[in-house]
């Protein structure tokens, strides 16, 4: 049975709405399937507005393996914005995908990718306009199974109840095997309904279905215990570890957009997983280990990249570019390669040091020395070993200068406020810090002529760090911090013009804190918050602090409990049934050396730490030298 | 440095892209293509490409016109071939010469629009048209980023009719009836778009159309005042261009 597009219905509301272009798809490098040709269909969310979606990495490269394999097809949806979706629920036009415009429903999986909890609510209304029941339990066999993935769905916990299915950690091979498992499903004849199928799932180890566990609570809200309610349903679900990115070099065909979105590059995720330890760093904590891609592949990767999207820009991604192993070469090869052909680099995520600087002088070769970025994180010495920062003041301060006098005017510096066991000094320190680079860079380039703009965000305790347990600040004495900071830096005659200030309040770090160690039970709050109209909480136009508290106290549950409060060694914490390969035991221990300002080397060059992953998940660390060069391009000259 | 003037359509989907969608798409199917564009100076450098006369958001176009400056010479044939096949279907390039002498964008005096009212009234949409005719100004009002302007919609209108018969049927409204404008409307300031005619339609007979219209820009160009018919604009170029392509806007396709 083919599936009719609802483009024509679509087509007549949008001549009504913001930025129609975002909602027709027909980016170059899509594809649109036949539907019929496959019997495996996957729809890939991203649920966020599409100028935010679409350049998603995680949901790029599975639309593309997908997409490659015989018998699948996957198209993208994302998030509609409140005008549209105003005029499809009153014209009764479903959630749609961009590519051939079907109905969301039609599809056999909805896989949404999570990289923040702030789109938790967009799930839900892109699961009511496509007519899926929100609750699991009330969806029948003509519904998609509803999938997670993405860093929030190593704590899924509190949309458990609006989830058939989750998954941890790299989802290119998961998403090949869950096709699989689909595939033979659906040629016996769907035998056993959903269930069944879940039940297979489940089985594996490696993919999580909430409903197959029940969580026991203490009577004071503890949880005693989340346990399988069915055999064979494992105790706890591993994440998954793509091993040799150099067999997975996609994108091969990026998503080159018409409309405008938030990265308008092309990106080469240059290496998975970061073994710094930063401790408030989830992303560092759950992609371990490290694995590099080569540098050929890299240089094969960018070539075919610009040459496939047209794109005048390359990123290099990863969580911390600079420490790739021929960091060094692939710059230099790129930049050599590219020079004089409006073709420009940028290496996000880099270190405070000096090596950085001579990096993004060669990537800066095409343009002008505009703005170099750090990220000290910290703003005092003993904060920042605290959170396991490796950077002296002297250090920082050197960077800095060295970029000063080699002509870059701008220094951008990125702090945390609200970090565990911070005091009002550690964050006043932070303009100190900032008042010190400039007089420093005055100095050495006897010029006035550069700033520094400090730019803090508010510290969330996340899952499967070692901060997991730790109470979040409150969101008066993060603005009360940021505040008495703002005043010093203003009211400074001397620097307080040379040094810029960013920031945003407390509060929505908050809602962040409840939605990522949240349990079950917070569940009803993201439905009645979603219910009273809550829509792209990522937005601070449409984000409402005070519907986030109605709702939680509606639901009865205590924000704070969940936010602030510190938790014991032995509480059962939400996602201890889902093993992110990190050893409890070395969290807990590293979370009470980050409270006596202990720090801990990066395992790539020094011993092993055990923290657990590598021997747990079967991997190790992936890196080079390899020794190879990259060689000068086979410039395509035009024709 | 070589110019060339091309002349492209927005159709079917994408007439929903935006001037500067449109820009970015046209700047990296240029690198894709391979076409030598030549870049300004400067600390960011641009791409020289610029446009004339872009046709707004959501509106189909048969008649819209950039210019790029290419630091190789480069044969206007290949260039409509290579641009054609490196953009997006629904962005189509019709025709390429090379420019020999200024002022393309004041060539672009008027256009010609056809709007499709589907399920709307042919005989209120007749009584509606001669009404505006017959009117000497007829005030409107539009929202713009500077907020609400209003300024007469009549007196740049050379022509405005409702032909006879429906050529084909909105593909939302099968076997629906459907009204056809047709109008050739002066370039002025502010701009008179056609839905600041439909406005005045409106506020001329109470005519409303129950549903979007759809919108097409058929041509732009030299006007001749007496007849109230569009020149090609490329044609003063082609005339000098030696060997140049002929007229022929290629072909339309099915939006």
């Amino acid at each position: 049975m083919s599936v009719e597009s609802i483009f024509p219905r679509l087509e007549a509301l949008l001549p009504k709405v913001q930025k129609p272009i975002q909602y027709v798809g027909g980016e170059l490098n899509s594809t649109v399937k036949d539907w019929d040709s496959a019997d495996v269909r996957w729809a890939l969310m991203y649920p966020d507005a599409y100028e935010v979606g679409l350049p998603n990495q995680g949901v790029a490269i599975l639309y593309e393996i997908l997409n490659e394999l015989p018998g699948t097809l996957a198209e993208r949806t994302y998030a509609v914005w409140p005008d549209l979706e105003a005029l499809m629920r009153a014209e009764g036009v479903p959630q749609f995908t961009v590519d051939a415009h079907r109905p969301v429903r039609a599809f056999d999986v909805l896989g949404l990718s999570f990289s923040t909890e702030l789109g938790y609510t967009n799930m839900l209304t892109a699961l009511d306009l496509a007519g899926i029941p929100l609750a699991a339990v009330d969806r029948g066999d003509d519904d998609p199974i509803v999938l997670a993935g993405g860093h929030a769905a190593f704590n899924p916990e509190p949309i458990a109840d609006f989830l058939d299915a989750a998954v941890l950690g790299d989802g290119e091979q998961i998403a090949i095997a869950i096709s699989e498992v689909i595939r033979e499903w659906k040629a016996e004849g769907s035998p056993g309904g959903r269930d069944e199928l879940l039940m297979r799932l489940a089985e594996s180890g490696g993919v999580y279905v909430p409903k197959f566990y029940d969580v026991d609570y203490h009577p004071d809200g503890r949880i005693k215990r989340v346990a399988p309610n069915r055999p064979d349903v494992p105790w706890r679900v591993h994440k998954h570890t793509v091993m040799d990115l150099d067999e997975w070099p996609y994108p091969k065909k990026p998503l080159v957009p018409l409309a405008e979105t938030v990265h308008e590059r092309f990106s080469v995720e240059i290496f998975r997983g970061c073994t710094r330890g930063c401790r408030f760093c989830q992303a560092g904590m759950i992609t371990r280990p490290v694995r590099e891609r080569s540098i050929t592949t890299i240089g094969a990767m960018v070539e075919n990249g610009i040459k496939e999207s047209g794109f005048n820009e390359v990123g290099l991604l990863s969580l911390s570019s600079a420490d790739h192993s021929e960091i060094g070469e692939v710059a230099k090869g790129l930049a050599d390669r590219y020079e004089g052909t409006n073709t420009s680099l940028s290496l996000p995520s880099t270190r405070v040091d000096a090596f950085n600087i001579d990096l993004a002088n060669e990537f800066s070769r095409n343009g002008r020395r505009s703005g170099l970025t750090f990220a000290p994180e910290g703003g005092s010495e003993r904060m920042r070993k605290v959170i396991n920062k490796m950077v002296t003041e002297e250090d920082l301060i050197r960077t800095v200068t060295t970029a000063y006098s080699q002509g870059w005017r701008q220094v951008k510096l990125y702090f945390m406020c609200g970090l565990p066991t911070e005091t009002d000094e550690d964050v006043s320190g932070i303009g100190d810090l900032a008042k010190k680079v400039i007089k420093a860079g005055r100095e050495i380039t006897g010029s006035r002529d550069i700033r520094c703009t400090v730019s803090i965000g508010g510290f969330v305790p996340k899952p499967h760090t070692p901060f997991q347990w730790a109470s979040q600040a409150d969101h008066e004495t993060v603005d009360r911090r940021l505040k008495a900071l703002r005043d010093s830096l203003r009211g400074d005659r001397e620097f307080g013009r040379a040094i810029g200030f960013r920031y945003h309040d407390g509060k929505p770090s908050i809602v962040e804190g409840l939605l990522s160690r949240g349990d079950r039970r917070v569940g009803a709050v993201i439905r009645a918050v979603w219910e009273d109209g809550g829509r792209f909480d990522g937005w601070s136009e449409h984000f409402s602090y005070e519907r986030w508290m109605a709702s939680a106290e509606k639901a009865g549950v205590d924000v704070d409990w969940y936010t602030t409060r510190e938790r014991e060694e032995n509480e059962v914490l939400p996602w201890d049934h889902l093993d992110a390969g990190l050893d409890r035991e070395w969290l807990w221990q590293d979370w009470q050396e980050a409270v006596s300002g202990a720090e801990v080397e990066d395992c790539r060059w020094t011993p092993c730490y055990d923290c657990g992953v590598c021997p747990t998940m079967g991997t190790e660390i992936q890196i080079g030298p390899t020794g190879r060069k990259l060689l000068p391009l086979t410039v395509v000259q035009p024709r | 440095m070589q110019r060339l003037r091309v002349r492209y359509a927005k159709r079917g989907r994408l007439r929903f892209s935006s001037h500067r969608d449109i820009s970015r798409a046209v700047e990296r199917a240029v690198r894709r293509a391979g076409i030598p564009v030549a870049f300004s100076a400067g600390f960011s450098p641009h791409p020289k490409i610029s446009y004339a006369g872009a046709a707004p958001t959501g509106v189909a176009s048969e008649a819209e016109y950039l210019e790029i400056g290419v630091t190789k010479l480069c044969e206007p044939g290949r260039i409509r071939a290579d641009l054609d096949a490196s953009l997006p279907p629904g962005l189509d390039v019709l025709d390429v010469v090379e420019a020999t002498q200024s002022g393309l964008a004041d060539r672009l005096e008027a256009s010609e629009w056809v709007v499709r009212l589907p399920g709307a009234d042919r005989e209120l949409a007749e009584t509606a048209v001669a009404k505006f005719l017959a009117s000497g100004a007829v005030e409107v009002e539009r929202l713009t980023k500077k907020g609400p302007r209003r300024f007469d919609a009549r007196e740049a209108v050379l022509r405005l009719e409702v032909p006879e018969g429906t050529d084909r049927t909105a593909a939302q409204v099968p076997g629906q009836s459907c009204v056809i404008l047709r109008m050739v409307v002066r370039h002025v300031t502010p701009a008179v778009r056609p839905d600041d005619v439909l406005t005045g339609l409106r506020l001329v007979a109470d005519f409303a159309p129950p549903v979007p219209p759809e919108v097409t820009r058929l041509a732009q160009g030299p006007l001749d005042a007496s007849t109230g018919a569009l020149a090609d604009p490329l044609d003063l170029d082609r005339d000098i261009t030696r060997g140049g392509e002929d007229g022929s806007a290629g072909e339309h396709v099915a939006g």
